[in-house]
């Protein structure tokens, strides 16, 4: 039966996360921008929500709470609404644990998964983007070549979160059955991670080109183990992508909001000219639109329906609603809006990659 | 805990109703279309027969010593479900379908019990009825305080004087069935917005006449009447709720209906933006035109980017009215979300029919196919039951906490 309302636990986490992103993420955000990286500290403090282990089986060493599509679209909204640079950062090791959680090998499972459920931030991470005009998730350049009982990888990759440091990427590569995952480990001969990326947004982010000059890696690296189904992994990462849009385009409208409310022109507040006022009702309503259809799609995902084409439909919907609400919120500042001392101009930067990234996240 | 899956229930009837839809609608559909105004009696007549005694707003009327259901409702998500259905099928004929429309909505919103039990008894019996509601008038629309049309009180009676327009089904409620409309009057002029009351007027009553049919780009199955009151005297209690003014009460109440009815039209819009669709794509298939839903942005052809974004923006409308009607099952107060559908949903029906007679080219353009129909009935939605811009002006004021005289 129809029904909108979030489950109790649901709610809990969601408000939890909320105040984090209001009291500790959003007054960092601007000084993370300017110096290209998140405070450690931050990063530790974020650690210890337990987002990462949440989801990692109890036998693993995690909480061993079901992983849930939906109940993750609902915390990207809100740790994107706080900053969507210190979120990618904070749930970059998902990117390599929630693959392994939902179909690695047991024997994958067991040697990865208890690494992330430590005291510190651990990190993992996955290469996915490939650095092309013309990049197809389905069929990557990157090649996967079977040799005996190896697998080897060569292409190049790049956003790569946080690779400089990453126990172990997940290295999505075109192989002769179709599109496949593999753990590469850290230091693998062949590997090589490039000097730090510099992007238009998230520049907070510590992001690398990844390229695989002929990377052997043993049979038993292959996610899953053999032919997986990669394809729902991808959807959830356009779920996710859609989840941080809502967050990123509802902090984009609550900032124009509250200045409508303060700034004065013609001796009343902005806010109360319709000029202003629809803009701000359009932006709110294409808010709550991106968020039901990203919802919709991680409900299909929960379960265990295909969502290939609502997953692209919300991703879509949610790039092309949060550029026009970020730039908007940017237009009721006016001049303001422009200036480096909001955060309108980073909001409408961040957003402006929802166009044509994925993969730097996954519910 | 969240679900986007309809009840059981609600499918079987949502399929129910698309069969209906589909082979008794579409087939009449262009027909009366062409000729405006004239009634398809076997229809109606046939609809009057299946779904006589629901309301508008999904509720059944009212029967003799029967009690309301326990647990949460799904009747008005189900009215918005079935709405799509009929709306897919051919908005001009939904909206002729006998029922007590618009003014039953307003009975049940702001009536009292024994109100609801005379007015709405009579639709699930006898002949075909309407009911309509008057709220329109020559000099106002969306801004409904300034109504013009008074109420005074003689004695046993109210006594009413003014001009309404655009009154959907308002010849059928007031003249050619046994219906009643509902009458928005002022009962002082100086008190504006809360001198505004909603009256209940027996079709036939003497001093209504109805003076004008309208000819209009589309939705021609319907009626839409002008209706001319002129000392036309009605019971005393036939006041939808109190008579007593109050500043800032009543008129609230006569409001509240638009959050019933706002996700129900939206839904309708909803249904013609899918026909468009559907069509579109199915014609597409028909081609060998594959819409490649995964694909990357820079392999998918216009054709395909269209397509996409018109079944997202589709999608989104949808949820929105679910999300709105949900609401409204659940006793929670939806009067923001109702506008944000009705927004979204009229401007969407508007782009989606127009982008669709786009894609089709000379198929979208001609009389020959229902697609260049679809467009003429989709720009209503963008105006009736509150404009796009009424409804922005009332989502904006919601989300700034702005009242109607900080935001004007």
């Amino acid at each position: 039966m129809v029904n909108f309302k979030p489950t109790e636990e649901q709610e809990l986490l969601r408000d939890t996360l909320q105040n984090f992103a209001r009291e500790v993420i959003r007054p960092s955000a601007r000084e993370a921008d300017e110096k290209d990286r998140v405070a450690p500290e931050l990063v530790q403090k974020g650690w210890e929500l337990g987002l990462v282990p949440a989801s990692v089986p109890e036998e693993h060493g995690g909480y061993g709470t079901v992983r849930s599509a939906l109940g993750s679209a609902i915390e990207l909204e809100e740790l994107a609404y706080g900053d969507l640079s210190t979120t990618l950062h904070l749930v970059a090791p998902r990117l390599f644990t929630v693959p392994l959680i939902a179909a690695g090998t047991p024997e994958q499972q067991k040697a990865w998964l208890p690494r992330f459920c430590g005291e510190a931030f651990t990190v993992g991470t996955a290469a996915f983007v490939e650095p092309a005009w013309n990049f197809d998730s389905r069929e990557p350049s990157t090649r996967a070549e079977r040799n005996g009982n190896d697998w080897v990888l060569t292409g190049k990759k790049c956003l790569v979160p946080l690779a400089d440091r990453a126990e172990a990427i997940l290295t999505y590569a075109n192989s002769a059955d179709g599109l496949a995952a593999f753990i590469v480990e850290r230091g693998a001969a062949g590997m090589t991670i490039g000097s730090r990326e510099k992007n238009l947004g998230i520049h907070a982010l510590d992001t690398f080109p990844v390229s695989f000059d002929g990377v052997r890696v043993p049979a038993g690296a292959r996610l899953g183990g053999e032919k997986t189904n990669v394809q729902a992994l991808i959807d959830a990462s356009r779920v996710a992508t859609a989840a941080l849009a809502v967050g990123v385009s509802r902090a984009a409208f609550d900032y124009a909001r509250e200045y409508a409310k303060e700034r004065k022109a013609f001796g009343v507040a902005i806010g109360r000219k319709q000029a202003i006022a629809f803009m701000l009702a359009d932006m709110a309503t294409e808010v709550d639109a991106m968020r039901l259809l990203a919802w919709e799609a991680a409900w299909r995902l929960d379960k265990g329906l295909t969502a290939t084409r609502e997953s692209y439909l919300a991703r879509h919907y949610a790039a092309q609603a949060s550029l026009k609400i970020a730039d908007n919120a940017l237009q009721v500042l006016g001049g303001h809006g422009y200036i480096r001392d909001h955060l309108v101009e980073l909001f409408l930067r961040n957003a402006r990659g929802f166009a044509m990234i994925d993969g730097l996240a996954i519910v | 805990m969240i679900d986007f899956e309809l009840s059981d229930t609600t499918k079987g009837v949502q399929q129910m109703v698309h069969a209906a839809a589909e082979q008794m609608m579409r087939p009449i559909s262009r027909e009366y279309d062409e000729r405006e105004h004239e009634k398809p009696w076997d229809f109606l007549n046939a609809m009057w027969g299946a779904s006589r005694g629901v309301t508008m707003s999904g509720g059944d009327a009212p029967k003799d010593g029967e009690k309301k259901p326990k647990g949460p409702s799904e009747g008005t998500l189900r009215a918005c479900v079935t709405t799509e259905e009929l709306c897919w099928g051919d908005v001009g004929l939904y909206l002729s379908i006998p029922n007590s429309g618009l003014g039953g909505a307003a009975v049940a919103a702001a009536g009292t019990p024994e109100q609801k039990k005379r007015f709405l008894s009579r639709f699930t019996e006898g002949d075909p009825k309407w009911g309509a509601m008057a709220i329109t008038e020559p000099g106002c629309g969306s801004d409904s305080a300034a109504i013009q049309t008074t109420a005074v009180r003689d004695g046993d009676h109210w006594v009413l004087n003014g001009t309404k327009i655009f009154c959907t089904s308002g010849l059928m409620a007031a003249e050619k069935s046994k219906g009643f409309v509902v009458v928005w009057a002022t009962l002082d002029r100086s008190a504006a917005r809360a001198g505004i009351r909603a009256f209940v007027v027996e079709s036939g009553t003497p001093g209504m006449y109805v003076t004008k049919v309208e000819h209009k780009l589309g939705i021609r199955a319907s009626d839409t009447a002008t209706i001319v009151f002129e000392d036309c005297r009605i019971p005393l209690d036939n006041i939808l709720g109190s008579a007593e003014i109050k500043q800032g009460k009543g008129f609230k109440g006569a409001m509240a209906t638009f959050d019933a009815t706002r996700p129900i039209v939206a839904a309708s819009a909803v249904g013609v933006a899918r026909a468009a669709l559907d069509y579109v794509k199915e014609t597409l298939e028909k081609n060998g035109v594959q819409i490649r839903y995964g694909a990357p942005l820079h392999t998918l052809t216009a054709l395909e980017r269209d397509v996409i974004e018109m079944e997202a923006q589709v999608q989104a409308a949808r949820l929105l009215v679910w999300r709105a009607a949900w609401m409204m099952d659940n006793g929670l107060h939806n009067n923001l979300e109702a506008s944000m559908c009705k927004s979204k949903a009229g401007l969407v029906v508007t782009h989606v029919t127009q982008k669709a007679v786009e894609i089709l080219g000379p198929l979208g353009f001609s009389r020959e196919l229902l697609v260049e129909k679809w467009m003429r009935d989709a720009k209503i939605s963008d105006i009736y039951e509150g404009t796009q811009q009424i409804n922005q002006l009332i989502i904006a004021r919601r989300i700034l906490g702005y009242t109607s005289e900080e935001l004007r």
